[in-house]
């Protein structure tokens, strides 16, 4: 009963104040879409971001051979540690959390050549692993390394896409023969193309990858360039470069705590520092564009606060015919978070179209490759509503309460 | 109905206090007819403010229909005010930008009655000081005769027992005066307690009772100032 003798009055009250009411309501749609563009821009930005990052593959570790700086075992400092073939068995068997682990050869500056096109390029002797790990999935109509390929040493090649381009143009090169340093090998994939941020020897693009076995049967490199081995992104991946520094100690007889002995690069660590990094600048886009909101807010607030004072006479006549209080807070208060919800509803319906628009045009350009499409959210939708309803509550209850506590023979006698 | 004892009424603006009321007592029995009359500053608006619960006395004590008023909650004093006190102003005190139905339908509102019994008491209302053609009409499409009689309609919405009305000729010509008290008139014919400010000695005879005030005490005549007021009734 209480609610609707409030939303009467307020309705009777807007008809007159439609014009004033109007002007507030633009500035809220304003700071609303300013909030909204912001964290779906945020937003957008880091789902780029770690669909980049882990464009080489999620949860990645990259090892490979240092040199001592521990004397360990009866050996000096300064010795040279190899990685070999044998060592992805040996730490698949000691380190238990690995998702997948493999080998990997690189040698650059390889001369590559088809039909006049002649390019010195990087080879990688890789592990079939490699599909999922480092996510080098084919084209439609191609495949990746396989283990039938790795038995028989095969003389087949999956080439990245950017390198195809290079090499056979247009043309489709699946199956296809080129020449790497004069001998004959067959395309058997093109990389599909993924966006990548992270690399440690190159971009995946331009890659030329042959089955490990083949590679040194070619090459005849005696010692694995890298290790990979993958970890759920949740895994304590500290812990587990203790477990695999202490295996290959073991092995090699260093010191497990001798960080020289091995080179590691860790993305999973990397991946949380960026995590925290997008977060971060989520927030500050945030609060910036809640410091825009509040703007608007302080706008209600002030026209709240004027038409107070314009109304004390009001005020005063609803109060001598048995206006409560309450009902003269909940008024001003209602007309408050009315403007604040309306003004806040526009300016999320223009911030999703929008953003709508953006997703269905195609913009080629290396900053939108970067930072991805403003995207909105529930969360994003959920959080602009409750900041709406706080600013709203915040802008109106002062007044609200100002309006109320007026004397009720003082106001009559207001002009 | 009414008890006052001692009433005083203080006000203090920071710098400046002023006594407006220094100590009334009087009694007034339903259905009576008064009217209040003294000079300006005498304390008369004040009188009427107190016995309309607008405003609380500084000290004494105010017992409407037996229910001491003193220690009531600003919530309790606004339900006084809905339903049970009708106020008339001088200065009609309308919202201007509400109709004649909206303006008397305005205390029904906040006593939470159903529309479409709201709308029935509106009717019968405005029919009752002779309004039924005026209803959306606002206050700037009408008369001063025609703004007092909303005004009076809307006083009579939840059928308060008392009616109190600050100088409500006060604004008017003579004629429209003239069928304003007639009205209060016909208000006290039915049962009402009717209690008016006024300037006007022709009105002030016409009422049953005479209070007169002077610089906030009962002026009977002799100086004392704290008895009854003289009764010239009717």
């Amino acid at each position: 009963m209480k609610i609707s003798i409030v939303y009467n009055v307020f309705m009777r009250d807007f008809r007159k104040q439609r014009k004033r009411i109007i002007l507030t309501l633009v500035a809220i749609m304003w700071g609303t879409m300013s909030i909204m563009l912001l964290l779906a821009f945020g937003e957008g930005l880091k789902q780029q971001l770690t669909k980049g990052s882990r464009g080489m593959g999620e949860g990645i570790v990259v090892v490979w051979g240092g040199q001592t700086s521990i004397p360990h075992a009866g050996f000096g400092k300064g010795r040279r540690i190899n990685l070999h073939e044998e060592d992805i068995a040996y730490l698949r068997k000691s380190v238990p959390q690995m998702i997948h682990i493999a080998g990997e050869y690189i040698r650059w500056g390889v001369s590559i050549r088809y039909g006049n096109n002649i390019l010195s390029e990087r080879i990688n002797g890789v592990y079939p692993e490699y599909r999922e790990m480092r996510v080098m999935y084919p084209q439609f109509g191609g495949r990746m390394i396989n283990q039938n390929d790795m038995d028989q040493k095969r003389r087949v090649a999956f080439i990245g896409d950017k390198l195809k381009d290079r090499l056979f143009g247009a043309e489709d090169p699946v199956g296809k023969m080129f020449y790497i340093q004069d001998l004959p090998f067959t395309v058997v994939g093109v990389l599909k193309h993924k966006i990548q941020t992270n690399s440690y020897q190159g971009m995946d693009e331009d890659v030329i990858v042959i089955p490990a076995t083949t590679f040194v049967t070619i090459f005849g490199d005696p010692y694995l360039d890298n290790l990979v081995y993958q970890l759920h992104p949740e895994d304590d991946s500290k812990a587990v470069e203790k477990n695999v520094y202490a295996a290959m100690g073991a092995k090699y007889k260093f010191h497990p705590d001798d960080e020289q002995a091995l080179g590691l690069w860790d993305t999973v660590e990397g991946e949380k520092m960026e995590h925290q990094f997008l977060l971060g600048i989520q927030i500050f886009l945030g609060i910036i564009g809640a410091l825009t909101l509040l703007i608007a807010a302080v706008g209600v607030a002030n026209i709240m606060y004027v038409s107070v004072k314009e109304r004390t006479r009001e005020i005063g006549i609803k109060m001598a015919i048995g206006a409560r209080r309450i009902y003269i807070i909940a008024q001003f208060l209602m007309e408050a978070l009315g403007i604040t919800f309306l003004g806040g509803f526009f300016g999320i319906l223009i911030t999703y179209i929008i953003t709508e628009i953006f997703k269905r045009i195609e913009i080629q350009s290396e900053i939108f490759n970067f930072m991805g499409k403003p995207t909105v959210s529930l969360d994003i939708g959920l959080i602009v509503a409750l900041i709406l309803g706080f600013m709203g509550f915040i802008s109106g209850i002062f007044p609200a309460m100002r309006a109320a506590s007026v004397n009720p023979v003082e106001a009559l006698r207001y002009e | 109905m009414i008890k006052m004892r001692n009433i005083r009424k203080l006000y203090n603006t920071g710098t400046v206090q002023f006594e407006a009321l220094r100590g009334i007592s009087l009694e007034i029995a339903g259905n009576e007819y008064i009217a209040i009359v003294g000079p300006s500053g005498s304390g008369k608006s004040t009188l009427m403010n107190l016995l309309g619960c607008l405003d609380k006395p500084t000290t004494g004590e105010y017992h409407l229909s037996d229910k001491l008023v003193n220690e009531m909650t600003s919530n309790e004093l606004a339900e006084i005010r809905n339903k049970e006190v009708g106020f008339v102003f001088q200065a009609f005190n309308l919202l201007p930008y509400a109709s004649a139905f909206e303006n008397v339908e305005l205390p029904l509102l906040f006593s939470g009655v159903p529309g479409k019994i709201r709308r029935r008491r509106v009717e019968a209302l405005l029919k009752r000081v002779g309004l039924s053609d005026k209803m959306e009409n606002k206050p700037t499409e009408m008369s001063g005769g025609e703004m007092q009689r909303t005004a009076i309609a809307r006083a009579l919405a939840n059928n308060p027992q008392l009616i109190l009305a600050d100088e409500p000729t006060g604004n008017l010509d003579t004629k429209s005066g003239g069928g304003i008290i007639k009205i209060f008139d016909e208000l006290h014919e039915a049962g009402h307690t009717v209690i008016l400010i006024t300037h006007d000695m022709n009105i002030a005879n016409h009422c049953h009772r005479i209070i007169r005030l002077k610089d906030g005490l009962i002026d009977n005549g002799n100086g004392s100032g704290a008895s009854q007021s003289d009764a010239t009734s009717k």
